[in-house]
């Protein structure tokens, strides 16, 4: 138990996975400018890097382990990524109307992240287990959330405030994110990995 | 070379079964444009008076499923909002009063004998329910009126007005003055012979 709440505290906080490892830093840069927007991001990450790593596990261990294609996991795991992304993006969109409005563009777009391959990757790297691989995804997702919604409304904040002409814009939003990243730093040595 | 062909079997067997089932899913859930769209339209009355600020009642019904209002549809009334908010799960709002409160159901009626026939509440309804031509006396189709008051604004000699009708079948027949409403069943004779 103490050592899945490890792993959680971990992925969220220590490695985070967009400040600390720089995964995701597209759409971190990408869709942080509205808070309402960040959210929806971050629900369909949470549920994609959640999805994902539960798959690529079950394909690394019973698909590629058995016939000794271990070399074969990241093209493979692109395949079964894209896969139950898309699969599940249309079962939602005719079963629930309303959670493809939330999730809507989100999904088909966070599927080729390089968060999300990572996830899978870093996964086997660790030899982490069944359900250490589903905490580590929801881990690393619940980090990215935390980070892109915070982000998203310090820049909510950044736009109306009186920003020097030269840093206006992208300029601002680089340094806030290195500055955060910083700080995000201060966690190393709260948990030992 | 074993371990090459059966990388390569191994890939187009993932490859290939994922395909498969995309494809069946792609059948299987087709949605035919927004559903939730669709729903939305078939509960509002149809009046497409704009009221609420939409060009019809299906603009608004694109705009509630982005996320507007659902109190914005005074013909509707209560029972649309009612209705509205049961589909998309959400608290029913009274009616926003700046669209216009709801009224009486109510049809069009044109006073035929100050009618100059200037055909210009024919271009104003959105419905085609008002039959007439240049320099001829106008009528309202009572079964395609839906009382959006649209009519009323562009007339000249302000010959139109809006009846309340009852909200049973049974009574409004009852109540229906045979002569002075004309319909698309009893066409001519009737402007003629109760105003000469």
């Amino acid at each position: 138990m103490v050592e899945y709440l490890l792993i959680l505290v971990s992925t969220v906080l220590v490695n985070n996975f967009v400040l600390v490892q720089f995964l995701g830093l597209c759409p971190f840069m990408g869709v942080s400018s509205k808070l309402e927007t960040a959210m929806g991001m971050s629900l369909a990450t949470t549920f994609v890097l959640t999805l994902a790593s539960l798959c690529s596990y079950l394909t690394y261990t019973y698909l590629l382990v058995p016939f000794g294609l271990e070399f074969l996991q990241t093209i493979s795991f692109i395949l079964v990524i894209a896969f139950v992304v898309q699969f599940t993006e249309m079962v939602v969109h005719k079963t629930s109307p309303l959670l493809h409005k939330v999730l809507g563009i989100f999904l088909p777009l966070i599927t080729t992240n390089c968060a999300v391959l990572g996830v899978a990757l870093l996964n086997i790297k660790k030899s982490n287990g069944f359900v250490e691989s589903i905490l580590y995804g929801l881990g690393a997702a619940i980090g990215f959330s935390l980070v892109l919604i915070l982000f998203a409304a310090m820049r909510e904040r950044i736009t109306v405030a009186d920003v020097p002409a030269p840093f206006k814009g992208a300029a601002i939003a680089m340094i806030s994110a290195g500055i955060m990243s910083l700080a995000f730093m201060g966690f190393t040595g709260l948990v030992a990995i | 070379m074993q371990t090459l062909y059966l990388a390569i079997i191994i890939l187009a067997l993932l490859a290939i079964v994922f395909g498969a089932i995309l494809g069946f899913a792609a059948i299987r859930f087709k949605v035919d444009g927004d559903p939730i769209v669709d729903q939305i339209d078939n509960l509002l009355p149809q009046t497409q008076c704009g009221q609420c600020g939409h060009p019809g009642c299906k603009p608004y019904a694109q705009a509630i499923a982005s996320g507007e209002a659902i109190n914005r549809c005074p013909p509707g009334g209560e029972a649309t909002i009612k209705a509205l908010a049961d589909l998309l799960d959400v608290e029913a709002i009274p009616l926003d009063a700046e669209h216009g409160a709801e009224a009486v159901r109510t049809i069009a009626y044109i006073r035929e004998d100050e009618c100059i026939g200037c055909t210009k509440c024919i271009q104003a309804c959105p419905v085609d329910a008002i039959l007439g031509a240049a320099k001829q006396m106008h009528t309202v189709i009572v079964d395609e009126c839906t009382g959006c008051d649209l009519c009323v604004e562009p007339c000249p000699v302000d010959c139109i007005d809006m009846l309340p009708i009852e909200v049973t079948p049974a009574s409004w027949h009852w109540r229906q003055p045979e002569d002075i409403i004309a319909t698309s069943k009893q066409p001519l004779n009737v402007g003629g012979s109760s105003h000469g």
